[in-house]
């Protein structure tokens, strides 16, 4: 399977990357390149193959479902570009 | 006296406790070996002054007798981990200026173990390369150069010769090792980004079993292959190291509850009675006779040894790459969605938030990551999931099973070459064909998508004096083996000379 330039914009656009038009191009031939690359596994019956989930086998880790962290607000809006009032800042979305 | 930055980290720490000199005396020796290797760019934030304090406390835990496993040891932390309040980046441009309020779980290992950290090392951005190339801070240049090469010496005259890559994505942790700038570093493995660069500069790397290491604070690529290890100069010291960053963690579901071994111990314990696996699918067509060699020597080696060498066969191998290539872009591509110019990180405005969204990350990543965050997202889109990364999930299955059989049928380890290739120039591979760079891996990824432990350790030089590593693989949580075996082949090729300063 390979992509269009129309594919390129549109995977672009589902990943939130602005392209240029001078980008497509290029990212389309490195895309292909790399799809026709994985073309190969097509060659693998994989009949009766049950995906893998979870590298090694083991029991999921439980915990008492309690609160074992907290009052850091300081902490977790201190990265952020934009705050007020310890909220993190976005431009508008609602109308 | 030999310099303080030769030694290895078990003279270090022997000498430490037999206060033959101080953790002082040996961090200040570093901070100065690292001001002068600046040219390098194995660093990309140099912390002096947590490092002296750090060793100044390390004193005084030594004079008092309490000295801890790595007391006053000084590393090198790739810069994919986070460090509470020092800038961590994992080699991004969308980082830059992060600065995280907390400690990932294996540094906090090491500094609970009483270690010195000299700074954060340079890497691949997100982990994601093999030459250390696609770094927001500029390639890491290796302190190896061919045989001839004058590059870099400030010789008057012509130049000779090209700067040679590191590895990666843990080339920093590889350079600062190979160049003495530590004494040993933590790095992360993803598809072979410890066991690669550490092929390429002549140390030895271990990528333990998938969960032996905790992933909490560890910035994100691949979750389900994402490991951290160590990269130093000896298989002691990486034993010694891989110790005190392993551990359950409750942080981090996927790290598992098993007590840490006395690695150290292994190392000495020869491989008499083992089982070693020699898989046939490894022999791809257009080795380099020099690395068949190679691996001719190191069954050699095992054999003389006392080990018994039985031909395997894994025949999903070649499936490994290209099966990695749709399943690690996946998870990158939904790890990396954090990064959206909201709560940490680059913001770049936009006329509305999804403008800003894409605008953001247009600027933060780097083309290579762009490029994979766009294969996974292409491989998870509707209509596509199915042929490609449910497919891919079935043969990381097939991949697995492979080495099950293998173990089954009584093989203690698998011996393979490390890399197809010495180390190449900054610049020659990958520009046009991503593809071409992705090779690196074709000896190591296997191990990832099986989880399973691989260490790398030199094995010898190429025709042009550059290192060549041998890769042994394990079984589940028998990181001890490949310890054992390692230490066996290290003490046959001899320890490698690493370059002298020329920088």
């Amino acid at each position: 399977m390979s992509v269009d330039q129309n594919t390129v914009r549109r995977i672009a656009r589902l990943a939130r990357i602005a392209v240029t038009e001078q980008d497509v191009p290029h990212l389309q031939g490195e895309l292909n390149a790399i799809l026709s690359f994985v073309e190969q596994l097509n060659e693998v019956n994989v009949d009766g193959v049950e995906p893998m989930t979870s590298v090694t086998p083991m029991a999921m880790k439980k915990r008492q479902d309690g609160v074992t962290d907290g009052g850091i607000v300081d902490d977790i809006v201190r990265n952020a570009p934009v705050t007020e009032d310890h909220f993190f800042v976005v431009p508008k979305v609602v109308e | 006296m030999t310099e303080l930055t030769h030694l290895t980290l078990t003279e270090a720490r022997d000498g430490l406790k037999a206060k033959t000199f101080s953790a002082t005396e040996i961090a200040k020796a570093h901070i100065a070996a690292i001001e002068k290797a600046r040219a390098l760019n194995a660093y990309v934030l140099e912390t002096p002054e947590q490092a002296l304090a750090m060793a100044k406390a390390s004193d005084e835990k030594i004079a008092k007798g309490e000295a801890r496993p790595l007391e006053g040891i000084p590393l090198g932390i790739k810069d994919l981990f986070c460090t509470k309040d020092v800038v961590s980046t994992a080699g991004s441009n969308i980082l830059k200026t992060f600065k995280p309020s907390y400690e990932s779980t294996v540094t906090q290992n090491l500094w609970n173990d009483g270690a010195v950290m000299l700074g954060k090392l340079n890497m691949d951005e997100f982990a994601m390369g093999s030459s250390n190339e696609t770094s927001a801070f500029g390639p890491v240049v290796s302190p190896w150069r061919r045989q001839g090469s004058n590059v870099g010496a400030g010789a008057s005259g012509a130049v000779e010769g090209a700067h040679l890559v590191p590895g990666g994505s843990s080339g920093g942790s590889a350079a600062a090792v190979a160049a003495h700038l530590c004494l040993g570093a933590t790095a992360t493995d993803t598809g072979g980004s410890i066991r690669q660069p550490a092929a390429f500069t002549g140390t030895v790397g271990i990528k333990p079993t998938y969960g032996r290491c905790s992933r909490w604070g560890t910035v994100a690529f691949a979750s389900s292959l994402d490991q951290a290890g160590p990269i130093a100069r000896t298989v002691r010291d990486a034993a010694i190291m891989l110790r005190s960053m392993s551990g359950p963690d409750a942080k981090d579901t996927t790290c598992v509850d098993l007590p840490v071994p006395d690695f150290e111990a292994a190392v000495s314990r020869g491989v008499k009675g083992l089982k070693i696996g020699i898989p046939k699918e490894y022999r791809v067509d257009g080795m380099a006779p020099e690395i068949e060699k190679l691996w001719e020597q190191g069954i050699q080696w095992l054999r003389e040894a006392g080990a018994e060498i039985v031909d395997v066969s894994l025949p999903h191998t070649k499936y490994a790459l290209p099966a990695y290539y749709i399943v690690a872009p996946a998870e990158a591509s939904s790890n990396l969605a954090r990064y959206d110019g909201v709560r940490y990180g680059l913001r770049v405005p936009g006329k509305d938030i999804a403008d800003m969204y894409e605008k953001t990350r247009a600027e933060g990543f780097g083309r290579e990551v762009k490029r994979r965050i766009m294969i996974g997202t292409y491989v998870l889109s509707a209509g596509y999931y199915d042929a490609y990364y449910v497919r891919a999930q079935k043969i990381r299955t097939l991949i697995k099973q492979d080495f099950e059989k293998v173990y089954a049928s009584g093989v203690h380890a698998i011996l393979t070459p490390a890399t197809p290739s010495a180390a190449f120039g900054i610049g020659e591979k990958g520009s046009g064909d991503p593809v071409e760079m992705y090779l690196n891996d074709i000896f190591t990824v296997t191990v990832n998508m099986a989880g399973l432990p691989g260490l790398a350790v030199p094995a010898g030089l190429d025709s042009q004096g550059l290192p060549l590593g041998l890769q042994l693989i394990g079984r589940a949580f028998d990181e001890e083996t490949l310890f054992a075996v390692g230490q066996v082949i290290e003490n046959a090729a001899g320890r490698i000379s690493l370059p002298k300063a020329w920088w």
